[in-house]
């Protein structure tokens, strides 16, 4: 039977192949990065799923910690890479 | 003793804040700091070699939710490398940067990867090593793309992408771990981390993340825009430290925490891989036209030989014969750090006073920087092997341990991959030896000659004929 935790697991694995299938095909800059987040959403969803100790059990709070993290990594990447990606398209904006 | 190991990381994101806010006085600030960071780097580097491997609990909170930072030889010797390469930039990019606006961008930004690379080796669990990866990355980019022209922010931005992809897969890795075995700390892992699956495929990931960041033939691609378009003190950090501070993760990964999981083929995988990265890296070097091209391929071919030692390793019992490799595969490492900072930041002084760094224009460049040129001609002593210089010792480690483990392949590689450096160390020095006339002005400034002409001294000499002490160093704080 599948129950919540692995649902959230094989979605989290579902989402790192989507976004690493992106990420290596996709040519496009913006593409590339949202590709990078999604495959972030990945990770997080499994982390999320690895947490969980049963029905009625506190769910374990390090991959909790890890995630906060992971995301606050995540954003500032992300807008480093849209900063770059930005002054690359400004100044050719035909490209 | 263990206030070294917290001043290390303290000490310059301390300073990186500082630099942040008081832009005029950022860089006494860097030099009052680096010779602070140097100076615990020695103390650490003592207390380890007395007292064996030191450990600290932040706040006192335990392994799992605490930060507990760690020091044993290998990662001592790396941290006062560091120090020294930083320290001797730092003092290098006070004068290569004019500008004062140019300085004001560069420092907390410098500082910050300073801190990112300490914090890296001192941290003891996969989760901080996951954070303070990204936190070298991020700074790392930043400072690639600092020139703000076109080709170099193209560079940073594809070198911030493959980092991020690098540490995705390190991160799905440490996930795995931890739902197989319910920690992130190494030395617990070291313990019950057992072969099958999850072991496998989580080593798998990791170190594919991690070879993605050292930029393993074929996963190079990304290095020789990235390190031939940053400014000069970033190029000699990028190439000589911060490479190594994922090929150092590789290196506590397979031989310490899955030592008993990793296969004699999967060590032959990378081994096969360091021969394509010495092969490929230095003939590429050899027909670079541009002088940090020639560098950067370089470093791809110089960080191939140091994949060259994990068939060996595997290959020799634990004990007295590993470690001597293991001590020559440092030796390697250490002396291409010195090596190559010294090298990217004497071609910096080529190309600011050419305004190009084209091999093929630099004809008689020695009548005007006899002491760049010098410096170059060090460095590539130490690249080429030859005695005094710490390659030699390691190289010399790398073919003993191949001929004692019966593995001919690698004695020729490495053999290849020598001749092929000699051939394009020449070529540079064939060029800068003419006697056509240099039409530039030439002058160089001490504060950019001294640290490159120390750095590769330390490579060719220093580490070359007090080489021992390494090896006693590594043995004395396992």
């Amino acid at each position: 039977m599948l129950t919540t935790q692995w649902l959230y697991a094989l979605s989290g694995c579902l989402l790192l192949a989507l976004g690493l299938r992106s990420a290596l095909l996709h040519p496009a800059l913006l593409q590339r990065i949202l590709a990078i987040n999604v495959m972030g959403s990945g990770v997080f969803m499994l982390l999320i799923a690895i947490a969980y100790r049963g029905p009625g059990m506190p769910p374990d709070p390090i991959p909790h910690a890890l995630v906060l993290t992971g995301i606050v990594v995540a954003v500032s990447a992300t807008a480093l890479a849209l900063a770059l990606a930005r002054r690359l398209t400004r100044e050719q904006p035909h490209d | 003793m263990t206030d070294a190991l917290i001043a290390l990381v303290a000490l310059p994101l301390t300073a990186a804040l500082l630099a942040l806010l008081l832009p005029r006085i950022a860089t006494a600030l860097v030099i009052f700091s680096g010779l602070a960071i140097t100076a615990s780097a020695i103390a650490l580097l003592y207390g380890v070699n007395t007292a064996g491997a030191l450990h600290y609990e932040l706040g006192g909170w335990t392994a799992g939710l605490g930060i507990a930072l760690r020091a044993d030889g290998l990662s001592a010797i790396l941290l006062l490398m560091i120090a020294l390469v930083m320290f001797a930039a730092s003092v290098y990019a006070s004068a290569y940067f004019g500008k004062a606006s140019e300085r004001a961008q560069f420092w907390p930004l410098w500082l910050l990867l300073w801190t990112a690379l300490n914090a890296l080796l001192l941290s003891g669990d996969l989760f901080n090593l996951y954070v303070t990866l990204e936190l070298l990355g991020l700074s790392a980019v930043a400072l690639a793309a600092l020139s703000g022209k076109h080709a170099a922010v193209q560079a940073a931005l594809r070198y911030l992408l493959v980092g991020l992809l690098g540490s995705m897969l390190f991160l799905v890795g440490v996930a795995l771990l931890y739902a197989g075995y319910a920690t992130l700390d190494l030395a617990t892992l070291t313990q019950v981390v057992k072969p099958g699956p999850i072991a496998w495929s989580a080593l798998t990931l990791m170190t594919l993340g991690l070879l993605l960041k050292t930029a393993l033939f074929p996963l190079h691609f990304w290095l020789p825009p990235a390190h031939g378009s940053a400014p000069a003190p970033v190029s000699a950090v990028l190439s000589a430290l911060v490479v190594k501070a994922a090929f150092y993760l590789v290196l506590r990964l397979w031989l310490d925490v899955f030592a008993d999981i990793v296969t004699p083929t999967a060590a032959n995988l990378l081994g096969v891989l360091g021969a394509g990265a010495v092969l490929w890296g230095s003939w590429q070097a050899l027909r670079a036209e541009r002088l940090k091209l020639l560098a950067a391929y370089s470093t791809v071919a110089q960080l191939g030989y140091l994949f060259l030692f994990f068939p060996l390793l595997l290959a020799l019992p634990p004990g007295p014969a590993r470690d001597v490799a293991t001590g020559g595969l440092v030796m390697l490492a250490l002396t291409h750090g010195f090596a190559k900072a010294g090298l990217f930041l004497a071609i910096g002084i080529v190309q600011q006073r050419s305004g190009h760094d084209n091999i093929q224009e630099l004809g008689g460049m020695v009548q005007r920087l006899p002491l760049t040129t010098f410096a170059i001609a060090l460095a590539g002593v130490a690249l080429i092997g030859l005695p005094p210089s710490g390659t030699f010792l390691g190289k010399w480690q790398l073919i003993s341990a191949a001929i004692a483990t019966g593995q001919w392949l690698w004695v020729a590689v490495t053999a290849i991959g020598s001749l092929l450096a000699a051939a394009y160390i020449f070529r540079i020095l064939g060029h800068a030896f003419g006697n056509q006339p240099y039409p530039h002005q030439a002058v160089a400034v001490a504060r950019e000659e001294w640290p490159a002409l120390l750095l590769t001294l330390t490579a060719t000499l220093v580490l070359g004929l007090a080489g021992a002490h390494v090896w006693t160093l590594l043995e004395n704080g396992s």
